[in-house]
């Protein structure tokens, strides 16, 4: 167990502190991803984040996408960001940059193709801002930084059994160790709170926090019984069904081990800034890609995903680091598995000593060590979305 | 060497930790180290849960302490417990907080 609960990161000018040194090439919508794609390709330290959305959105749909794109630029791993909009979308490029503006002052530059003239010129003047950030980031250097400063997403996929018996809990064990020391950790994934909601509602600092919890529970199951659907004909998956989880309530009642034992702060929307410290919920769906972005555009620096069936999944901007509790699925697929949390299962190790490993691996991953998926350059992500495009 | 863990007292369902033959002996133990040992009436994939005790049509599925879901069919003592014996059941749980 290291001594000093620390790690190094990078101090940005808003004093917040990143665990990477990315510069952000950020399309605004899917019309302008092509060529923030072609600006990220040319410059070997720029990260390109895929967008799908950012168009034709209405309400609360296009709030998540704003939020999640916006929360993104003001991510504490982002040196700063290139952001390319097309020019006419709804998330028009004043728009954006106004409001990463008003959360961070790190660097932005501001690319728009129909005022450019085309996404050649587009992809010119992107690649030489691109490059310019980099070389200025490649400057910085990491220094010592308490775990106050650090956020760390809890993420369950492809869960099976052994995720309840073993890979949550040691999850669990380590945010409550995060959160004893003044850090954050934050829980996830609505619709894997259902027919557990009322256990961590019992853990809501106040009243408000509790009904929250509640409140977003059911507005999960009233958006899609709207469209005449039920959750549960998705959730559990087949997969998490052949593992042995048979319910989603079985499913929910081991997923909300990941929060451990400390009381609940507050609760989040998705993709929203997320400032108290502490045991933190967000709503989001289950979708793992979805749900690891509303965490990192929460402000998330790192993600420790559970997984019983196995999964390589990753995200652009925060180190994944995976853990299983199944011993098959370890040894199977050893190549995408950062921990073993099987031990504990057989008596081999304490849930308490497995919590503080997987602390320990936290830190160093935090400090610069990758990940497998982030080693295997696993990048793919999604936003969430609560109905069709206009 | 157990070969299940059952999760809380009241559970009536232990996960299995190996794969199980029917006809098996299965030794179920809890966090306390406590050992329930019950006869495998079928087979049971690893993982997977096994019935502690009868459970009628209808009873609730207990594990973790709570309601799982519902038997859908009477299952006996030793039985795999699943998707073909186990219905999943929205309850209104704001009392229970």
């Amino acid at each position: 167990m290291m001594k000093n609960l620390e790690f190094k990161g990078y101090r940005r000018p808003d004093g917040k502190c990143g665990v990477r040194n990315h510069v952000l090439v950020l399309p605004t919508s899917v019309c302008s991803s092509d060529v923030a794609k072609m600006i990220a390709s040319q410059v070997p330290e720029a990260v390109y984040v895929a967008n799908q959305s950012g168009c034709a959105q209405v309400g609360r749909d296009l709030e998540y996408t704003l939020n999640t794109i916006v929360g993104y630029a003001c991510n504490p791993n982002v040196y700063g960001t290139v952001l390319v909009s097309l020019g006419c979308e709804t998330c028009q490029l004043d728009l954006v940059a106004e409001l990463i503006e008003k959360r961070t002052c790190k660097p932005l530059v501001k690319l728009d193709i129909q005022t450019e003239g085309g996404s050649i010129k587009t992809v010119e003047k992107g690649i030489r801002a691109a490059a310019e950030l980099a070389a200025e980031a490649g400057v910085l250097e990491r220094e010592l930084v308490p775990i106050t400063e650090l956020m760390v997403a809890t993420e369950c996929g492809g869960s099976d059994p052994t995720s309840g018996l073993a890979a949550n809990p040691t999850v669990g064990m380590m945010a409550d160790l995060v959160v004893a020391a003044g850090g954050t950790a934050v829980l996830s994934e609505t619709p894997e709170f259902i027919g557990a909601e009322h256990i961590l509602a019992r853990r809501g600092v106040t009243k408000a926090v509790s009904d929250r919890i509640f409140e977003i529970v059911y507005r999960y199951e009233n958006d899609l019984g709207v469209f005449g659907e039920n959750v549960r004909d998705g959730n559990p998956s087949p997969g998490n069904k052949a593992g042995g989880l048979t319910t989603l309530e079985e499913k929910s009642l081991g997923c909300i081990h990941k929060s451990g034992h400390s009381l609940i702060q507050a609760v989040y929307d998705y993709a929203e800034p997320i400032t108290e410290r502490g045991m933190v919920i967000m709503d989001s769906p289950g979708y793992d890609s979805a749900s690891i972005a509303g965490m990192a555009a929460g402000g998330a620096q790192i993600c420790v995903f559970t997984t019983g069936r196995g999964t390589p999944l990753g995200h652009p901007l925060i180190p994944v680091i995976k853990l299983t509790g199944n011993k098959i699925t370890y040894h199977n697929m050893e190549d995408n598995m950062d921990y073993d949390a099987s031990p504990a299962i057989y008596g081999e190790k304490t849930l308490e000593q497995q919590g503080g490993e997987l602390l320990d691996l936290v830190l160093e991953c935090a400090s610069g060590k990758k990940p497998k998926a982030e080693a295997l350059g696993f990048t793919e992500t999604s936003i969430a979305k609560i109905c069709n495009y206009t | 060497m157990n070969d299940a863990l059952k999760i809380e007292k009241i559970d009536n369902v232990a996960v299995v930790i190996r794969p199980i033959t029917k006809g098996e002996t299965v030794i179920c133990r809890d966090h306390e180290g406590e050992t329930i040992t019950v006869c495998a009436v079928s087979d049971i994939p690893i993982y997977h849960k096994i019935a502690l005790q009868d459970i009628a049509q209808g009873a609730k599925i207990v594990k973790y302490g709570e309601h799982i879901g519902e038997a859908s069919q009477a299952i006996r003592t030793g039985e795999h417990v699943h998707t073909h014996n186990v219905a999943g059941v929205r309850e209104d749980l704001r009392e229970a907080q």
